[in-house]
């Protein structure tokens, strides 16, 4: 066993070794993540997306709901940067409206579910008696059938949250809660499985022998130690909740049909898929782009937080 | 005035043999037909959907058939009996029909009236859940005079005795298989449900259920000659827009059922030049209906509920708004946008049979912008600084629903623009068809309720007389808590010279007389403001263009109704 | 590990007991209908009578227990009386799980689509670990090289673009521009020699491609990051200090310590092989047990979607174990007591 000839020799090693050398950890976080070429560029790009969304609707002031049915199934031109759909409307308009509700989704349905998944995670590795009540429930949750599960959600909290908060802002917390709270249970699995691997680890067994409390144990020493595998959960998590999203609003759970989102345009696309490819060429594009940023964010970040690469 | 009834309907008993001298039976080997909603079962009594009834239209017939113009064509029976003929009573309360000789089961047992009495009793089973019921409707027996003479008794006049065994819906099943099957066991029969022995072209040779069916020529059907194909696959599955594809452009099926996808994405898949896309009118109306009664949550129990009056809409209750919201409407965007040769503009609640039309209220076929703001204008909505009108206090501000489904959201889409125009501000809301169209009486989206302020659906009749439909919108039809939200009348429409003409109807016999009490109907319904007709759909499908012999999509009845002739064009 | 095992087993009855109970309860809150589907023609009266027939009619305490009944004890029995052709009782009034769009009892559904989907999604699914094993590892191994940079970036990609994208566009290129593959799967062939062989290639090709490179795109990334956290641990020091060959160290120590997220993800993906691909099989059109559900929810047909989700969710609890056990194998120092 390999494993067993460096237990006494490293266990404190690395982490001290950072204690000793920066006084704040963060500012060395920031220092190693500006050095990393593909998360600046990850950064880069998904600032670039962000602003064209907030900014874009403000230069390009097409009302992305103005049916211009004369032009209707154009291709790319002066006016329409992107084309028009099959009613007229504008598809650059669409994209730049669409994204801002998209980006919201994935973004918060992914903290959402991160979350989630971490606490249950982390709570179920590392506390044993937990583990048998949080797991089963992690596997009732990956047991339930999400569409039957929507209707339900959906038929007892719309009416509600739609006199409370509007049509749009209803249904947006209606759907970043149901993709959060049905996507979390992949993470909490992986985090527990990393984190009952991790307890047993030299460095844990170290701090734990030395009267360390449980809570800054898990702050300091676990938590750290599973931020890879979370930060791959939260990079899948945006493109899956986006993904989610344009399948509800496919099956009539979604937002209202004149509320675009980049997962609808996609969606709403691809049968038109001959007429006109610009349909589904431009959502697409800025789904992947921004997947791919985040992703390079989160690999950036990921590097950056790993105390055993910091440290060289 | 009794003898010219029932004659316009049963026109057409000859016609639609006249296609083959070309094949002998089985030569064209399999035809393939892609229907994107799957069969789940072969007895049309028990089934979920019409994609059932379809699908067992192959292997069962009624005793008469309507064409794809829903002219009456005789299958079992040998003509259509009508008061003329002698086949039926004058006082209206009997139907004889006589059955052709020597057909017989797939099974090679001979076809007797037996079988019509018996399958009579079985949809009749207080247990059986058949969904054919309504065919039955005040039908007090149906007896075997002899073997091949059936005569059915009604419990009042009906001017339209062909309820029952005419079109797929109520076609004729085999006493010997389904004898074991009835009431509460008939669920429980899947051998014969999935199996089924009928008189028809084809029998079931693998079912798969919602998936597939694959069927053989019946070598007992009655004409030696027919039918073209020894084999029939018929698939289902997917969604309209890659069926379309199958036919148009990669010519993998010879025909696909129901495509209502929007029509430029069949008109560039029809360029491929491998088939073609049919459409055919039935009675099919995509209408909006009005919420006439206050549809406030905060009502409670009397939410959308009428109360005999004293619950009106705070907007919807005024005439002009209505007049208004249907003069903005351009219909002959909406079915160029979502329907092309699949859509016609109509006015009209009750379009088909043409002596059922009105013309009266074609004023609806051109929008008239400015004449809708002016009757605005003119009853006291005013624009606030938002651009929408408001009288006292309520602002023109709407819901509109409708169920799931990229055409209707396109609809509701130019729709909500064109209201915009005038002053009205919409937002829209989509519900999935399982919900919207369900009963179930805890969803507060169901169509029935109308918890909104305007919805959108199509509706239709089977058959070609519209008693039971015009019925539809009377003061007792109007859901509600007390009749748990059962009834068609989704408006809450009641006026009593309406109910009254209503009743009228139900007596009069003569069909011209019944065509001008429906069109008056029709009219009050329209002048009221109660419904909104938008477009006269039709059905719609893509053939092959090697496949000739009347394949044609058939509103009245199931498309394959003639498969029989079906064959392979050179 | 074995006492742990038998314990979780024991425990696993208790946990299914109330999944299955609560399943129930939210397709019968669920608002859709059995009837929709019905054309509208048919009257209210004739729905309500349809709907009576179903058993709707009853409390919802005794269709549960009924449901149970059913699949717990008739449905075994009558398992077991088919394989081993005896009689066990009366089984002739033995009531089993009946579909309420085909009548039929759902377990034979079942058993009827089980071997389309164990081919079509099992097979994307070795295909996936296929492919994402070896980026995984290489990507890893070679941190920011071309072969990772690009193996990121597809598999980023492919993980953006939905199934019901990727699905219509293979359509469209192979099927109508080319011409080499049918866009429709044909579920009634059968595989006798070598031209069906091929026919059957050729149709599942596709499919099991889509299906493929989206679960690859997620299993390679969890692998590369996993494989990166463990070349950095202090053992792979030791062992190449040791003088062990690279090969060794990173395919017999590195692979198997970076397998516990991969584990988790494999243990949860293969109970949805059984679940199937809805999105896929509806674009392919094959007959699996996806496209059974994904029907059976849009018909309302609770029994189906009862039947079909509890065996799911037996699924997952075992997979879930089988995956706690291996956590053990791949690392013994975990410990669950």
């Amino acid at each position: 066993m390999t494993e067993s000839v460096q237990s006494q020799t490293l266990p404190i090693e690395p982490e001290t070794a950072v204690e000793f050398k920066h006084r704040s950890p963060w500012l060395d976080v920031w220092h190693q993540f500006r050095s990393h070429k593909g998360a600046m560029a990850g950064v880069s790009v998904f600032t670039l997306i962000v602003l064209a969304v907030l900014l874009g609707p403000y230069i390009h002031d097409i009302d992305p709901q103005y049916l211009d049915y004369k032009s209707k199934n154009q291709g790319m031109s002066a006016v329409h940067p992107m084309g028009t759909d099959n009613l007229g409307r504008d598809m650059f308009a669409q994209v730049l409206a669409g994204g801002r509700t998209s980006l919201a989704v994935g973004v918060t349905a992914m903290a959402l579910s991160l979350t989630l998944g971490t606490l249950v995670g982390v709570m179920a590795g590392f506390f044993t008696r937990l583990d048998g009540v949080l797991m089963r429930l992690t596997d009732l949750f990956l047991a339930l059938p999400i569409l039957p599960l929507l209707l339900v959600i959906i038929m007892l909290f719309r009416d509600a949250l739609r006199s409370v908060f509007g049509p749009e802002i209803g249904i947006f917390m209606l759907i970043v809660f149901v993709i959060g709270i049905t996507s979390w249970m992949q993470t909490a699995r992986i985090v527990r499985g990393e984190v009952l691997a991790l307890k047993e680890r030299e460095l844990v067994l170290a701090a734990r022998s030395i009267g360390t409390r449980p809570h800054r144990l898990i702050f300091r020493h676990i938590f750290p130690n599973v931020l890879s595998p979370i930060m791959v959960s939260a990079t899948l998590g945006v493109a899956a909740a986006i993904i989610t999203e344009s399948a509800l609003s496919f099956l009539g759970l979604g937002f209202p049909s004149d509320f675009p989102t980049w997962g609808r345009l996609l969606f709403d696309g691809v049968p038109f898929l001959n007429i006109n490819p610009a349909r589904v060429i431009w959502p697409g594009l800025a789904i992947s782009l921004t997947v791919l940023s985040v992703n390079y964010i989160g690999d950036g970040l990921r590097d950056a937080m790993d105390p055993r690469i910091r440290g060289r | 005035m009794l003898k010219t009834r029932t004659l316009i309907l049963a026109t057409a008993a000859v016609a639609m043999f006249a296609s083959a001298a070309h094949a002998a039976r089985g030569t064209d080997g399999q035809l393939k037909i892609l229907y994107w909603q799957a069969p789940s079962i072969l007895n049309p009594f028990l089934s979920g959907g019409t994609k059932d009834i379809h699908a067992s239209s192959l292997i069962i017939e009624p005793l008469a058939h309507y064409d794809s113009d829903g002219n009456m064509v005789p299958a079992l029976a040998v003509e259509i009996p009508t008061v003329a003929n002698g086949g039926v009573t004058k006082d209206l309360k009997s139907i004889t029909w006589k059955l052709k000789k020597g057909v017989l089961w797939s099974d090679g047992s001979a076809f007797t009236a037996k079988d019509v009495e018996f399958t009579a009793a079985y949809c009749l089973h207080p247990e059986g859940g058949c969904n054919a019921a309504e065919r039955f409707q005040d039908v007090t027996s149906v007896e075997a005079i002899d073997d091949h003479t059936v005569k059915i008794s009604f419990k009042v006049p009906k001017p339209f005795p062909y309820g029952p065994f005419v079109g797929s819906e109520a076609p004729i099943i085999q006493k010997a298989q389904f004898e074991n099957c009835m009431g509460a066991k008939a669920p429980s029969c899947t051998e014969q449900n999935f199996g089924t022995i009928g008189t028809g072209p084809f029998t079931v040779a693998e079912f798969k259920p919602n998936d597939v069916v694959l069927y053989k020529m019946n070598e007992n059907y009655r004409d030696p000659a027919k039918p073209a194909f020894d084999s029939v696959l018929l698939k289902g599955g997917g969604d309209a827009v890659s069926a379309a594809r199958a036919v148009l452009e990669t010519g993998e099926f010879d025909y696909a059922w129901n495509l209502q996808v929007e029509p430029e994405i069949l008109s560039t898949m029809a360029k491929a030049g491998k088939g073609e896309v049919l459409s055919s009118f039935g009675t099919s109306v995509e209408r909006l209906m009005v919420q006439l009664t206050n549809p406030d949550p905060a009502l409670g129990d009397k939410r959308a509920t009428y109360q005999g009056g004293k619950n009106p809409h705070p907007f919807m209750s005024d005439k002009a708004v209505r007049r208004a919201l249907s003069m903005a409407i351009d219909r002959a965007i909406l079915v160029d946008a979502g329907y092309g040769p699949a859509g016609r503009v109509t006015c009209n609640v009750l379009p088909a049979p043409a002596i059922y039309a009105s013309t009266a209220n074609d004023w609806c076929k051109t929008q008239d912008i400015a004449g809708a703001n002016k009757l605005l204008d003119d009853a006291g909505w005013k624009r606030g600084s938002d651009g929408v009108r408001e009288k006292g206090g309520v602002q023109l501000s709407l819901l509109f629903q409708t169920s799931t489904n990229s055409v209707r959201q396109g609809t509701q889409a130019l729709i909500k623009q064109m209201w915009a125009e005038i002053g009205v501000e919409t937002e829209l809301k989509n519900i999935s068809a399982s919900v919207f169209f369900g009963g179930d009486q805890s969803s507060p989206d169901t169509f029935q309720k109308n918890f909104a302020d305007i919805e959108m659906y199509t509706n239709n009749f089977n058959g070609t007389d519209p008693e039971n439909y015009m019925l539809r919108w009377t003061c007792d039809k109007m859901p509600s808590l007390e009749t748990q939200w059962i009834g068609q009348n989704m408006p809450r429409y009641c006026d009593p010279e309406y109910d009254k003409l209503a009743a009228y109807l139900a007596e009069t016999a003569s069909i011209e007389e019944r065509a001008i009490i429906a069109k008056k109907m029709n009219d009050m319904l329209i002048e009221y403001g109660a419904i909104i007709p938008l477009i006269h759909r039709g059905g719609v499908a893509a053939r092959a263009n090697s496949l000739g012999g009347g394949a044609y999509p058939n509103v009245w009845d199931a498309t394959p109704w003639n498969i029989q002739n079906w064959h392979r064009t050179k | 590990m074995l006492r742990y095992a038998v314990r979780r087993l024991l425990f696993a009855i208790p946990t299914l007991l109330v999944i299955s109970f609560i399943i129930f309860a939210l397709l019968d809150l669920a608002p859709s209908d059995p009837t929709a589907q019905l054309p509208l023609t048919i009257p209210e009266e004739v729905r309500e009578m349809i709907k009576k027939s179903l058993g709707l009619g009853q409390p919802f305490h005794i269709r549960y227990l009924k449901w149970l009944e059913q699949f717990m004890v008739n449905e075994p029995l009558n398992l077991i009386e088919q394989y081993w052709n005896i009689q066990i009782g009366d089984s002739e009034s033995r009531l089993r799980v009946r579909s309420w769009s085909t009548r039929a009892p759902v377990v034979d559904l079942i058993a009827d689509r089980l071997p389309q989907t164990l081919s079509v999604v099992g097979i994307s699914y070795i295909v996936a670990i296929l492919i994402a094993v070896p980026i995984g590892v290489v990507s890893a191994y070679k941190q920011y090289s071309i072969f990772d940079q690009l193996g990121t970036f597809i598999s980023m990609v492919g993980f953006s673009v939905p199934t019901f994208f990727t699905g219509t566009v293979l359509i469209v290129i192979f099927s109508v521009m080319l011409g080499w593959l049918p866009s429709i799967y044909d579920t009634t062939l059968e595989v006798t020699d070598v031209d069906s062989f091929i026919a059957q290639f050729k149709q599942m090709i596709m499919p099991v491609m889509v299906l493929g490179l989206f679960n690859a795109a997620q299993l390679s990334r969890f692998m590369r990051s996993s494989m990166l956290d463990n070349l950095n641990q202090e053992y792979v020091r030791t062992a190449r200090s040791k003088g062990l060959s690279e090969p060794v160290v990173i395919l017999v120590h590195v692979l198997r310590n970076s397998m516990i997220p991969v584990v988790t993800v494999i243990a949860l993906g293969l109970p949805s092989t059984f679940a199937g691909a809805i999105i896929t099989e509806q674009i392919f059109r094959i007959n699996g047990v996806g496209q059974l559900l994904i029907g059976a929810i849009e018909g309302a047909d609770i029994p189906t979607v009862q039947t079909v989700t509890f065996i799911f969710a037996i699924l997952i609890v075992l997979f879930n174990l089988v995956a706690d056990l291996l956590y053990g194998i791949l690392d013994p120092r975990i410990r669950y007591d």
